[in-house]
């Protein structure tokens, strides 16, 4: 088990410096240069001579990426252009948002996910069973930000029910702890703006949890069909169990071995940041702080980011691939 | 009718049957397809004790059978007529739940493949111990002790050990006995065996044979053994059906029927197994041609297409005059028109008195 997580781990090595020397190349290769992009196009030669001295981009490229990737090995990733901040700092401040969003959305997906695909399957060729078959391909053909506007549109602007942007109502004086909004205000007894962080993560949660919904419907569907024709399940039905111990022990647990990948898949994904949701909703996690980053070309953001975000989607892969091993005693390894 | 209490544990000499099969019909629709007869007026009687082989290629509706007197068919789709009795009680029609009463506690089945047939995320010893937490009033400690007995029975060694294995982690062997052990945790009247042996190695076969005479010999269970291998035949069953699509063609004692087959399929049968003692190099005897998937008794013998017996009136075209199931001697029963015929000794001996 060890061997096995550390040989992961160590894979992780060659796909992290792949990574940052594509991310190095990109913005050198950009028009002017990281100073173009920082001063602007009317900068002078001189200010941008001297910029480049200043950050040490007067150096040979090879000098440039091994300083960029000392620095990195200790997670400094520079300051942003924008704030001025360490880009460590920004990002420590940004994911709590996008984790809480994340978790939101995906326990909404398996939430409604899960039971829908089932009975579905159960009721076999019923307009249930159709229904959430079509729906489930309209829910991932639908773009993720147009799903995500229609819902701001409809329940924020229009219905007013819900808040459509942000991640707390600004009035809202709540104390900071951890940056996990809902949990801060569980943690403080501060009731209302636990729910209040709450009810923004509604919305966004739900545009987010879309794609992940539509997918854990099809896969436990399927598996659900697949796993009652087993013989297993003839064998349970023939020692007289009742409906619903066969249900229980011999059906769900096995058909829940595939949607457990596809859930850990979709986890990794929504984790690594939910550009466009995000933006649409103005919700401060890591998705929108990238998509501010483009705009104002705070490349040590976006490298620093995205660098990160890399190892964190590996490493809940990693979580992904442990847990299948405890679902399923086949594949655990020895 | 006054029904005594019979304590568990005591040994049925009656000599009624367990299971009544009568006139059992099993019909296949499917939305926009022809309905297919997989089992058309099927008989038999098992007694306590007795072990009775339905013999037949695949495809001739054992499988089938064995799963309609289980009531495992799917209620969606499938049609099951006639009658299907154990001790007296009618099967067909029941509602689900006297069914799952009567299954595993009282009739209980044994299938082919046992690594499919195991649930792989589940330990060996819940799926043992479920059986017997559904049927018995046991606490989950005694119901884990009884597993323990149970595996020790069926010949698992550290049995203690193996309750908490998994399925993949036992031997193909082990897996079928540990199967055995979940359909006998509650000593049922009637066990059914859907070819056990198939996916085992030869060895392993005749262990798990030996394993089951000795089981139902011990308990008076009643077992249908469900087979295409003869050998099984030979060396278990008392009373023995051949099958041919949907239908029985010929019934006899074991011994009967190898001594003197009258059915030329049956011949076929007997015919078509390799032996050892036979000359090296000496051509093996197939049945030509397969099985069809339509049943086509209506125009009179299923099996005339094949058969080297067969004359003008085996087929006619007229339809619904199906050769009949017929007797044929003492307990036995035929169904052809030109069967295979064997010189009368003239003492009365036959030749299956001189292969006893």
């Amino acid at each position: 088990m060890l061997r096995f997580v550390v040989r992961r781990l160590l894979q992780l090595i060659p796909i992290l410096l792949g990574l940052s020397v594509l991310l190095f190349a990109w913005l050198r290769a950009l028009p002017g240069g990281p100073a173009q992009a920082a001063l602007g196009e009317r900068a002078t030669p001189e200010a941008i001579a001297r910029y480049n001295e200043l950050f040490g981009l007067d150096q040979p490229l090879y000098v440039q990426y091994l300083r960029f990737l000392g620095r990195a090995v200790q997670l400094d990733f520079g300051n942003s252009a924008r704030t001025g901040r360490p880009v460590t700092q920004e990002f420590l401040e940004r994911m709590p948002g996008t984790i809480e969003l994340t978790l939101f959305a995906m326990v909404f997906a398996i939430g409604v996910g899960i039971p829908l695909g089932y009975l579905a399957a159960r009721r076999h060729g019923s307009w249930l069973d159709s229904a959430s078959v079509i729906g489930s391909l309209l829910g991932v053909a639908i773009p993720v930000f147009f799903l995500a506007y229609l819902l701001r549109l409809l329940f924020a602007v229009e219905l007013g029910w819900l808040p459509g942007s942000g991640r707390q109502e600004v009035r809202i004086d709540a104390t900071r702890i951890t940056n996990f909004y809902v949990l801060d205000g569980l943690l403080t007894r501060e009731w209302d703006a636990a729910w209040d962080a709450f009810t923004h993560l509604v919305l966004p949660g739900i545009a987010l949890g879309t794609i992940p919904l539509a997918i854990i419907v099809r896969i436990t569907r399927a598996s659900v069909l697949d796993v009652v024709n087993e013989d297993y399940v003839r064998t349970a039905n023939a020692k007289g169990l009742s409906t619903s111990t066969v249900r229980r022990r011999h059906v769900i647990r096995n058909a829940l071995l595939p949607v457990a990948t596809t859930i850990g898949l979709q986890t990794g994904l929504l984790l690594s940041g939910a550009v466009l949701t995000e933006s649409v909703f103005a919700f401060g996690g890591v998705g929108s702080a990238i998509f501010d980053a483009i705009f104002a070309r705070d490349f040590a953001v976006l490298q620093g980011f995205i660098l990160i975000l890399a190892v964190v989607y590996v490493l809940v892969n990693l979580l992904v691939d442990i847990s299948y091993g405890l679902l399923d005693p086949r594949v655990r390894v020895r | 009718m006054i029904v005594e209490d019979v304590p568990p544990d005591s040994v049925d000499r009656s000599g009624l049957p367990v299971l009544e099969v009568d006139e059992l019909t099993v019909t296949f629709r499917r939305r926009g397809e022809q309905p297919t007869r997989a089992v058309d007026g099927v008989s038999f009687a098992v007694a306590p004790g007795e072990t009775v082989g339905l013999v037949g290629e695949s495809g001739c509706g054992k499988s089938v059978t064995s799963l309609a007197v289980m009531g495992l068919l799917a209620r969606r789709g499938v049609e099951v007529g006639g009658s299907v009795r154990l001790d007296g009680r009618e099967l067909v029609g029941a509602p689900d739940r006297t069914l799952r009463e009567l299954r595993g506690a009282d009739m209980a089945m044994v299938f082919q493949d046992p690594l499919s047939s195991l649930n792989p995320t589940v330990p060996i010893g819940t799926q043992v111990t479920e059986v017997l937490l559904e049927h018995r009033d046991l606490s989950r400690k005694e119901a884990t002790a009884q597993a323990t007995d149970l595996l020790d029975r069926v010949g698992i060694p550290d049995p203690a050990r193996r309750l908490k294995e998994y399925p993949h982690q036992l031997s193909g062997g082990m897996r079928q006995r540990a199967l055995i052990a979940m359909a006998l945790a509650c000593r049922p009247r009637l066990l059914i065996a859907d070819e056990p042996t198939t996916a085992l190695d030869v060895t392993i076969q005749a262990q798990i044979l030996e394993l089951l005479r000795e089981l139902v010999v011990d308990s008076g269970t009643a077992l249908v053994m469900i087979t295409h291998d003869l050998g099984v035949v030979a060396g278990l069953c008392d009373r023995v059906h051949v099958m041919y699509s949907g239908r029985i063609i010929e019934s006899a004692d074991r011994h009967e029927l190898f001594a003197r087959p009258r059915q030329p399929y049956t011949g076929g049968l007997l015919a078509s197994v390799p032996r050892l003692d036979g000359a090296r190099g000496a051509p093996l005897h197939p049945i030509r041609g397969s099985a069809r998937d339509v049943i086509p008794w209506a125009e009179g013998c299923a099996f005339a297409p094949r058969c080297d017996h067969a004359q003008d009136d085996c087929l006619t075209e007229v339809a619904g005059s199906t050769v009949p199931l017929e007797y044929d001697g003492p307990g036995r029963e035929l169904r052809c028109r030109h069967p295979i015929e064997y010189p009368r000794s003239p003492s009365g001996a036959t030749a299956a008195g001189a292969a006893r």
